[in-house]
């Protein structure tokens, strides 16, 4: 099983300046979990207590996983996956 | 250094101008790794608030497709301050994610919705370190 991963400039510190990079996993948990061990320290910039990080987006085929089951979101051969740090800030 | 464009620079004003009091965002594209602020784009503020802003997740999607397709990057990343100086608060430093951008900002405070100037800033935001440059106004891009 391969999924693509798009990693966003700022993660690339993570995968040698990979801007994709392949992954396996039935879930995105799972996913994660997996690019952790090829990518040591990039698990901790997505996921924060169990669950993903506020401002950190991710997406599967098109659509933000917050609407499809956010961490336990399922995965199949052929997906794609991209992530996106939100652009986001404020006065407050 | 930033340098930009007068229609893209006005463009910008304008926007955080007619936004205010709610904070305005966007970007300006541009080839990558050039350094050419070339598209504006003008994001809608998720937040709708005057205090702060995000890219709505759909649409920050949409917008970094096309951007990938297009081999640009965000060259400009821009938001106003609408009671506040133009100077990234912490909550900017801290979500600032583009190493290579310049992160602009504009502050309404002043005169809001009406004519009159703005403060218009740019800053470099790399690992929680904030670097002021200098913003060059010019008629129209150098050609390359």
């Amino acid at each position: 099983m391969a999924i693509e991963v798009r990693i966003p400039t700022i993660l690339r510190t993570y995968t040698g300046g990979e801007k994709a990079v392949s992954a396996d996993g039935a879930s995105l948990s799972a996913l994660i979990d997996d690019l952790e061990v090829n990518h040591p320290g990039i698990k901790d910039r997505l996921i924060d207590n169990g669950d993903l990080r506020r401002f950190v987006n991710v997406y599967i085929n098109d659509e933000d996983v917050r609407f499809i089951g956010g961490l336990e979101a399922e995965l199949a051969d052929g997906d794609q996956v991209v992530v996106l740090p939100a652009v986001a800030g404020g006065a407050h | 250094m930033l340098t930009i464009d007068r229609a893209t620079y006005d463009a910008i004003v304008a926007h955080a101008k007619r936004d205010h009091p709610d904070e305005a965002c966007g970007i300006v594209a541009g080839p990558e790794g050039s350094d050419r602020p070339e598209r504006w784009v003008e994001m809608v503020n998720a937040a709708g608030s005057p205090t702060f802003y995000e890219f709505d997740s759909t649409d920050l999607f949409q917008l970094y497709k096309e951007m990938d397709a297009n081999d640009e990057e965000p060259v400009v990343v821009y938001h106003s301050h609408t009671a506040t100086e133009a100077y990234p608060s912490r909550t900017d430093i801290g979500l600032a994610s583009e190493p290579n951008a310049h992160y602009v900002l504009v502050s309404t405070r002043e005169h809001g919705n009406s004519e009159g100037p703005v403060e218009f800033r740019s800053y470099r935001i790399v690992d929680g370190e904030v670097t002021e440059e200098e913003v060059t106004v010019v008629d129209e891009l150098p050609s390359n």
